[in-house]
């Protein structure tokens, strides 16, 4: 299978913390790989490195073969890599539409595919003209992905999008992820969610300390309780 | 109801309009106690176009200030510097000043404007590039370089232009006021006003209506997330200053025909002044900005004729009493 992504001992620092040290993890084109593990293992930095909003202190990011870890974060987005942070990061000063249209950014919106994101996604169309910062948080959440996916993009990093959101909106966001795959996008989504997790995960890596401890298939990893609880500490199915 | 169908109406946002009325309860405020209503119209008019200039001085600065997170303390030398500029037209063709025609006036009054936003424009390319480049994120030094910016400025139009005001009379036609009644009208003030409601609403109409604008008002919110959709948020920031320092050459053009004179200090003497503008309206405000204009102009105007002693310290009174009611100023934008 075709490597879309890969890291090769990249370490990060913030400061004085040494927060990635020394990441080695693949990503094949066309599958969803979700990555795991506990509060503070470094999995929003390693998303955050790959975009290029942290720089990699050592080590090379490619995407198809490129090296990107000295590339500025536009150079990288404009390599057809979509972001959608932990934090939704919405504009909420500007209207919906104006979110999507400052995402679109080789062009006009594109209607159908338009239509499409609203077919997962009701609510954008019936707040098509209001304030992004009125939304609720699962609204602001669907505007966050939207915008990442308003134009075909070739792998999308999308950070914790479930977390605290209604389990209708995280079903929603599931068949969204599903349907973007299918479309020939390559997803690397950080998940806490076991239900999300095994639905859309093809492969799994799991992260401690900075480094990937586990790398599979997610399948193995969802019938393996005792491995859960040696990697995350926990099982899966008691924390969906 | 689920967030995902949103079958119910969103709340409606609160319209924060206390802001936008302050000006007019503080005008209906003060006017009993200046008692002649002619009086009032006057520091009113003088007030609004002191305002207008003001703005103009300042916006492009809080734009600067809320989409990078820059503070630039040398914003003033290109006040100054836009005022000098003007010179260099307007004084050579002193005759069409001077002639009783307000399109003769305007003739040269436009090019000396245009010239002077220009060459203010590129100074603020040159600033951009040499001076703020090298210590984004740094705000210690920001301040040091920016306000060594200013003072080498200050000491090259010394040097070039010697040390003494050079008188810069206003055009014959600009001169004198309307009387309406008892009331007195300059008819200067009455340009400068529209000449900051064309910018106000020009910037207005980038903002609102342009790609580039909303850029620009979400790089203000969160510049990374502006970055991550793949926009190069530095070259956008490099012309937002340039059209900021530009705007503050045309501040400097007016301030100097309203004040008649030019000299190397008034970049250096406006910059508390435009920074008072910019904190009370709120980083990043361009609305707020145009209230704190006219609010510091106010102030400053009817103090003056009712505590002529208060005058001087007048501006650093109403930040504090903003800041105290709003610590983020009158309309907070960014989160920084």
């Amino acid at each position: 299978m075709t490597e879309l992504l890969s890291l090769a001992g990249v370490h990060t620092h913030i400061g004085r913390y040494h927060i990635l040290q020394g990441v080695d993890f693949s990503v094949a084109e066309g599958q969803t790989t979700m990555l795991l593990g506990r509060n503070g293992a470094g999995k929003t930095s390693t998303l955050r490195t790959i975009m290029g909003l942290w720089q990699a202190s050592a080590g090379r990011i490619s995407l198809h073969g490129r090296p990107i870890e000295h590339s500025a974060t536009p150079d990288i987005a404009r390599l057809g890599v979509g972001y959608v942070p932990e934090s939704m990061a919405v504009f909420s000063d500007l209207t919906v539409k104006e979110n999507l249209v400052l995402a679109a950014r080789d062009g006009p919106l594109d209607d159908a595919r338009l239509e499409w994101i609203f077919g997962f996604f009701p609510a954008l169309k019936r707040f098509w003209l209001s304030r992004a910062g009125a939304l609720s948080g699962g609204q602001k959440q669907m505007l966050s992905i939207a915008r990442a996916i308003v134009e075909p993009r070739k792998l999308l990093l999308i950070d914790e999008p479930t977390k605290g959101l209604a389990p209708a909106i995280v079903v929603a966001l599931i068949e969204c992820f599903a349907e973007v795959k299918r479309r020939g996008a390559t997803i690397l989504l950080v998940e806490q969610n076991f239900f999300a997790a095994r639905e859309l995960g093809d492969s799994v890596l799991v992260m401690d300390n900075g480094k990937i401890v586990h790398r599979g298939e997610m399948a193995a990893l969802a019938s393996d309780v005792a491995l859960q609880e040696r990697l995350l500490g926990l099982s899966l199915e008691t924390h969906q | 109801m689920t967030d995902l169908a949103a079958s119910g109406a969103l709340p409606k946002p609160k319209r924060d309009v206390l802001p936008v009325l302050l000006p007019v309860i503080l005008a209906l405020a003060v006017a009993p106690l200046i008692g002649s209503a002619s009086s009032w119209v006057t520091l009113t008019v003088a007030s609004l176009a002191m305002g207008m200039m003001i703005f103009i001085m300042a916006s492009g600065l809080t734009l600067v200030f809320g989409l990078m997170d820059v503070l630039n303390f040398g914003h003033g030398a290109f006040i100054a510097v836009g005022a000098y500029i003007a010179t260099l037209v307007l004084l050579p063709l002193a005759p069409y000043v001077q002639a009783d025609s307000l399109l003769t006036n305007l003739a040269v009054l436009a090019p000396a404007a245009v010239l002077s936003m220009a060459v203010s424009g590129a100074l603020g390319l040159v600033v951009e590039r040499l001076l703020i480049l090298p210590v984004y994120g740094q705000h210690l030094k920001q301040i040091l370089m920016t306000t060594g910016g200013l003072i080498v400025a200050e000491q090259a139009l010394y040097a070039l232009w010697g040390p003494q005001i050079i008188p810069l009379p206003l055009p014959t036609s600009l001169r004198g006021s309307f009387i309406i009644g008892d009331v007195v009208i300059a008819k200067y003030r009455l340009l400068a006003m529209l000449v900051g409601l064309v910018v106000f609403a020009g910037i207005q109409l980038v903002l609102n209506r342009t790609k580039i604008g909303l850029l620009i008002r979400a790089g203000v919110e969160n510049r990374e997330m502006v970055e991550a959709l793949g926009y190069r948020i530095r070259r956008l920031f490099l012309g937002v200053f340039m059209v900021g320092s530009g705007l503050a050459g045309l501040g400097g053009v007016m301030w100097a025909l309203y004040r008649e004179q030019v000299h190397a200090s008034m970049g250096n003497d406006l910059t508390v002044l435009v920074f008072i503008v910019v904190i009370i309206g709120g980083l990043g405000s361009i609305g707020g900005c145009f209230i704190g204009a006219l609010l510091v102009a106010m102030v400053a105007n009817y103090g003056g004729f009712l505590v002529p002693k208060l005058a001087l310290v007048s501006n650093i009174l109403l930040m504090v009493a903003i800041l105290m009611w709003r610590p983020r100023g009158l309309y907070a934008v960014t989160s920084r």
